[in-house]
């Protein structure tokens, strides 16, 4: 056909206003991130910082990932700390009280997340009832219920290998010395093959003739993620190593971001957030996908109760307590819209970094708690103001 | 002659449609005008622009209202000066009383404070000029739907009426309170009133209506003074000359694929009135079988109803596919069935807006364009490329968004959509609402070849001339039930629209009352 060729090269201008989004957040990141390297005078990405930085925000980047599903979806969850809460309690008494030991542990955790998010999800896929009741219901209950459990008390501390899972580090099975030699293979391994994967998709794409991104584009793109991936494993290397919850979190984000963008699954999670009745009306059964949505996510805040409970080594009544208005924060800064059928799971995971490297800097230079919260409310809205402005124009 | 109107000129164009071309009419002082036409001729419109829906300056053409040039910019303004509209969609609150209702907006308060007693008062008066025994604190929601036009008119009596408008306010009433409604405009009339009255009901029009303007294809076609013949009222509604519009073919009929037998469909928001009543109808293979009716007949619901019971409230009927009865309970097992529903409505039921043409296209059979539950993006690029080519939808590529679509390529999307599901049996409803005149005639082309290559097609269309141009029989609706038949060879426009007026005064003539109604309500 005669207009194959603007099919292949693209429009530049075009794409970058249908995309601004994805690499405006993109951008806006690299951006915080220089700033608070500046004016935190180095401290942001020194290795030990840059750890903490991982380690304090996993549980975030854990639930965001499913929040995201949840969003998209044109749901709301705002049950998750609460959740997070009442699990890392749970885990808490079987390990510390009844001495389980720790892999029974997590998978009965793991279970009873899904149980509860199942339960949420029936209601609100099979009898209509709004997710923000239900799961509002939910935050109070699994508050209620956590504190019961506790009896107003902490459980802790907890046993090593516990402990290991949210502050452990990899092993190194090539010895002690530095850098962590495990870490860089698989920091710099995992960097190539993303690399690998993106040039073979983006050659397929070209042979069929989709490929929308200009190329440019695509070259600065992967080249940054590239660097940025070599750059973190060298540096976290040249401290202790990966953190055993970086690995979960990096397994977890290339594992949705695939089901979100790759598999029918999450093609029919798309269509219901973007038209719920034309997606019934195809043959979609949209109760069962919303449950399993929410089951997933009750599975997802069960991971980050653990993760958060071993961090602090001690399961608390007050754990969690904010999370999901931080998790949804990050899911809305990452571009997902509430009207649902938008977002992505990286934009969701960039969302939650820069919240966490806000955090991270503003404590950093003692910025006071006061202060941050309005800094961060106003990067939220300021996020939002942005998507609705852009919308509008186009 | 004192004409309390006159409209002069009408021209109001929307993108690529010009909806009134030339309008004029004039209105005497006390007459009550009946306005008729086919579905999508322009009275809608017309009845818009009078009330300021579309504000002075978004059409051409001068409005007098008492000898003097108007330029209403919103309702407000056309009720100022004593024009009102009944829209057929009733605008009442269920859960607020016939008193807060009728003076919704514009509430005797002082100071913001709500003065309950006048209001009461004045609502009462209200309800006794329209004959209506409720006390004023009764919840709307809990009156049926005469009792609610009645609400309607004293909210438009509650401000300064001289010209009232009813678009189609009898259209779900039963004949009881429609005979109730037509007595009290007659007494409106007496005490000076002017009204017009939108409606498809020419019985009733030659009840009350003082004259009878008719409009067609957006522009006024025929006036008459006082009744005329039926039939040439019905001649000039329809009466346009069909050119080729539509492709050659040539049918090649086979057996029996699908028989639908005494469909039943309920409204669960309306207390179980019948959307659709012992419908049964057969369809063969390579057949384009139309659905002719008003809107309002219950063609949609019939189709979505069979489409996985996806409207209403199914209440009986079977269907057999080659012969053997078949489970058609949920939208997949339609699916996977055979069945496809192309939607009338492609944005709100049709398309997933803010994706891509090429994610829009397999949503109704994700399987075929994946392995093991993972996508195949390259057999998905493929998929819509190849349908993007074949049936001609015009976007720079398949990565567009569909919002950013024509109607008629929007529509092709969802066309696209539904032929990859691969099905059997394909019920496009208004296929070709909304869109221009040359995609119309693609469209036709895609339905003539999918007949030549042995899929069975029901057309429903309120277009006639699309259903005697495109279709091998015709199925006639009217309220609910299938009240004709006949092979387009046949078929003309006229004996359609006389099988639909008949039916609807057969209902007349056997004088249902309320009782019966009501009767009937309790037994479903």
């Amino acid at each position: 056909m005669s207009d194959t060729t603007t099919e292949r090269s693209g429009d530049t201008f075009g794409f970058i206003r249908r995309n601004i989004r994805e690499y405006g957040i993109l951008f806006a990141l690299i951006i915080i991130m220089a700033f608070f390297q500046v004016v935190t005078g180095g401290i942001l990405f020194r290795p030990v910082n840059l750890t903490n930085l991982f380690l304090q925000n996993s549980h975030i980047v854990i639930m965001a990932v499913g929040m995201l599903l949840i969003i998209v979806a044109g749901h709301i969850d705002l049950s998750v700390g609460s959740v997070a809460a009442f699990v890392g309690a749970l885990a808490a008494l079987m390990v510390v009280r009844l001495g389980l030991p720790i892999p029974v542990v997590v998978v009965l955790s793991l279970a009873a997340g899904a149980v509860i998010g199942g339960i949420q999800g029936y209601w609100i896929a099979y009898w209509k009832i709004p997710s923000f009741i239900v799961t509002l219901a939910g935050m109070l209950i699994f508050r209620g219920l956590t504190m019961w459990i506790l009896q107003g008390q902490n459980i802790g501390p907890f046993p090593r290998g516990f402990q290991m899972i949210a502050s452990g580090f990899i092993p190194d099975i090539f010895g002690p010395d530095k850098p962590h030699t495990l870490s860089l293979l698989l920091g710099w391994g995992a960097a190539a093959l993303i690399l690998w994967l993106q040039i073979r998709a983006r050659r397929r794409e070209e042979a069929v003739g989709i490929a929308d991104e200009p190329f440019a584009f695509f070259a600065a793109k992967n080249t940054l993620i590239f660097l940025a991936l070599v750059w973190i494993s060298w540096v976290l290397a040249n401290f202790r190593g990966l953190p055993n919850v970086f690995i979960v979190m990096a397994v977890l984000v290339a594992l949705y971001a695939f089901i979100s963008e790759r598999t029918t699954l999450g093609r029919r999670i798309y269509a219901i957030g973007g038209n719920a009745k034309a997606a019934k009306l195809s043959g979609i059964n949209s109760e069962r996908v919303v449950f399993l949505t929410f089951m997933n996510m009750g599975m997802l805040a069960a991971l980050a109760g653990i993760v958060v409970s071993a961090r602090l080594n001690s399961a608390t009544p007050k754990a969690g307590v904010g999370f999901e208005l931080d998790v949804i924060a990050a899911v809305f800064i990452g571009g997902a819209s509430m009207a649902g059928g938008v977002g992505t799971v990286i934009g969701a995971v960039v969302g939650a970094f820069i919240m966490g490297v806000m955090n991270n800097g503003m404590s950093i230079l003692g910025i006071g708690i006061d202060y941050q919260q309005v800094i961060k409310g106003l990067v939220l809205m300021a996020a939002v103001i942005f998507d609705v402005s852009n919308k509008s124009k186009t | 002659m004192d004409a309390i109107l006159e409209m002069r000129g009408i021209t109001k164009e929307f993108p690529g449609v010009k909806a009134l071309d030339n309008v004029n009419m004039t209105i005497r002082r006390g007459e009550i005008r009946a306005l008729v036409g086919e579905n999508g001729a322009g009275k809608s419109t017309l009845m818009k622009v009078l009330s300021g829906v579309y504000a002075h300056g978004s059409y051409q053409g001068d409005i007098l209202y008492n000898g003097k040039p108007m330029a209403f910019r919103s309702i407000r303004d056309s009720e100022e000066q004593g024009i009102v509209i009944i829209h057929q969609e009733l605008a009442l609150v269920p859960q607020m009383s016939i008193a807060e209702n009728i003076f919704l907006g514009n509430e005797i308060a002082r100071h913001g404070v709500i003065d309950r007693r006048e209001t009461n008062r004045r609502t009462a008066g209200l309800l006794a000029q329209v004959g209506l025994r409720e006390s004023p604190e009764t919840k709307v929601g809990t009156l049926g739907m005469g009792k609610q036009q009645l609400i309607e008119i004293a909210k438009a009596l509650s401000k300064k009426v001289d010209l009232l408008i009813l678009d189609e306010p009898t259209s779900s009433l039963n004949e009881h309170d429609s005979d109730a409604l037509l007595r009290l405009l007659e007494r409106f009339r007496e005490q000076g009133m002017t009204a017009i009255l939108i409606s498809h009901k020419l019985n009733e029009i030659s009840q009350v209506c003082d004259s009878i303007t008719v409009l067609r294809d957006g522009a006024t076609v025929a006036h008459h003074d006082g009744m005329v013949d039926e039939s040439a009222i019905i001649r000039d509604m329809v009466g346009r000359s069909m050119n080729d519009r539509y492709p050659p073919r040539q049918p090649q009929i086979g057996k029996v694929v699908m028989q639908v037998r005494d469909w039943t469909v309920a409204d669960p928001a309306r207390d179980g009135r019948l959307l659709v009543k012992e419908a049964s109808f057969e369809l063969r293979r390579g057949e384009v079988l139309g659905i002719a009716g008003l809107m309002g007949a219950g063609r949609t619901e019939l189709a979505m109803s069979i489409f996985g019971r996806s409207m209403g409230e199914f209440r009986s009927g079977s269907v057999a596919l080659h012969g053997k009865p078949v489970d058609l309970s949920t939208v997949p097992a339609a699916i996977r069935a055979g069945l496809a529903y192309v939607t009338e409505d492609r944005k709100s039921l049709g398309l997933v807006l803010e994706d891509t043409i090429r994610r829009n296209i397999p949503l109704a059979n994700l399987p075929g364009i994946s392995r093991q539950g993972v996508v195949d993006r390259q057999r998905e690029g493929a998929v819509a490329r190849d349908f993007r080519q074949r049936i001609n939808i015009r976007s720079p590529s398949v990565e567009q968004r569909t919002v950013n679509l024509s109607g008629g390529n929007q529509q092709k999307v969802v066309l696209a959509k539904w032929l990859f599901a691969g099905p059997e049996i394909l019920i496009l409803d208004e296929p070709t609402r909304g869109i221009d005149v040359g995609a119309k005639y693609e469209i036709y082309t895609i339905i003539r070849d999918l007949a030549a290559a042995g899929k069975s097609i029901i057309v429903i269309s309120s277009e006639m001339p699309e259903l005697l141009g495109i279709t091998d029989r015709i199925l006639i609706m009217n309220e609910g039930r299938l009240v004709g038949e006949m092979p387009t060879a046949e078929a003309t426009q006229e004996r359609i629209m006389q099988v639909i007026i008949r039916s609807g005064q057969d209902l007349t003539d056997e004088n249902v009352t309320p009782e019966q109604i009501e009767a009937e309500a309790a037994h479903v």
